[in-house]
């Protein structure tokens, strides 16, 4: 079946399901099946479901840029990875952004987890929020936010497709209005 | 059988030469075994101990060789990977080894070359000197196969059991504090693209 221009494979649709299950489809789908992460709240989901999946390799590191050259080792040797963070773990790794992911032309696969927006609770969440963008702005590192679950699929397809046909890395902040976020009472 | 057990401690281990510790083992590499080479002096002395197309130059990201290295050995199981590391950069990613050690991938040997220095900064001390081993870090990461290099000979039996038997290992030799030898053309395009034709991931055209 096709559907405007996306074909559809009706035995394992894709696009369908909670946001985590979505990434997980359309990443196996892209054939990035080693995911390294240091873990988040709102990731749960997302990491137990690949943690389960015998199609996909996945650990958690003691850093992120420890994550990030795991990946980037492995996608040198032949094998596709991604690597999970939250916000203030992404504060930890511009170094290695501009120093291995960026010049080395490492097509790196970055979800971040948006903390620090949309009803945050903790200052220093909020404030690392800030640099984030402006930190990939600087490296010209392709980056999405994604707010809408029908647009999840193709932007995560097509991005990954891209980071890989050019050589270069992709971010993709999950926003609170995708994943829920991560609630506290007021 | 062979063990990486070593009767050699960090008190008595004798103090090598990084050039002379990276020049003798890239020579007796047999299998197209990857190298990569950390921040600084370990990848200078690995570009010049002669060029492989299986060596990797870190130019930037301090303390990733040992992750970069587990990357690659995770993606080509049958390839051996052998990480060249400064004591000062391991301890910008001192948890990269409770991760290895939780993963156990078997092709996979890291070597730690100890001066106590950050040499290319102007020989300041690190933190550790003289008070942290390296070897004992590694065990308590959960490492078992672990040792000091006793000497020379010592160092080459320890590689040698290392590509032979199941790894991960991890190998720390203590080094004087000269500096590299050479220095690394610095293209990190280039750098990435050899390597990857030397692992086969890219055809030679």
């Amino acid at each position: 079946m096709r559907v405007g221009s996306i074909v559809m494979d009706t035995a394992h649709p894709v696009g369908v399901g909670p946001w985590y299950e979505v990434v997980q489809q359309t990443l196996k789908r892209n054939d990035v099946k080693l995911v390294t992460y240091v873990p988040d709240k709102v990731f749960t989901p997302l990491i137990k479901n690949l943690h389960a999946d015998p199609d996909f390799l996945t650990f958690p590191t003691a850093r992120e840029e420890e994550a990030l050259g795991i990946v980037s080792g492995a996608w040198m040797g032949g094998r596709r990875g991604a690597v999970l963070m939250q916000t203030s773990g992404f504060g930890t790794i511009p170094n290695v952004l501009a120093s291995l992911v960026v010049p080395y032309q490492v097509p790196a696969i970055m979800f971040v987890s948006e903390r620090g927006t949309l009803g945050e609770f903790n200052l220093g969440q909020a404030l690392v929020c800030r640099t984030m963008r402006p930190v990939l702005e600087s490296l010209a590192v392709e980056t999405h936010t994604i707010t809408r679950h029908d647009e999840l699929e193709f932007i995560v397809d097509r991005s990954i497709k891209q980071a890989v046909a050019t050589q270069a890395a992709v971010a993709f902040i999950l926003s609170p209005l995708l994943t829920g976020g991560k609630v506290f009472e007021a | 059988m062979p063990s990486v057990a070593s009767v050699a401690s960090y008190d008595n281990a004798k103090v090598l030469n990084r050039f002379d510790l990276t020049k003798q083992p890239v020579a007796r590499l047999r299998n197209d075994e990857a190298v990569i080479g950390g921040i600084g002096n370990t990848n200078f002395d690995l570009w010049s101990a002669g060029h492989r197309p299986q060596n990797f130059y870190m130019l930037g990201s301090m303390g990733l060789a040992i992750p970069i290295a587990f990357g690659v050995a995770l993606a080509q199981p049958q390839r051996h990977v052998i990480a060249l590391e400064g004591d000062g950069s391991l301890l910008m990613e001192l948890g990269c080894l409770v991760t290895i050690a939780a993963q156990q991938p078997k092709n996979l040997t890291m070597v730690i070359m100890d001066n106590g220095l950050y040499q290319i900064t102007g020989g300041q001390p690190t933190p550790a000197a003289g008070t942290a081993d390296y070897v004992a870090l590694a065990r308590a990461a959960g490492l078992s196969k672990c040792a000091w290099a006793g000497d020379e000979e010592d160092f080459n039996r320890l590689i040698d059991v290392a590509l032979a038997d199941d790894g991960p290992t991890f190998i720390a030799a203590r080094i004087d504090d000269k500096p590299g030898v050479g220095t690394t053309d610095r293209d990190p395009v280039q750098i990435r693209q050899r390597f990857m034709m030397g692992l086969g991931v890219r055809s030679k055209v």
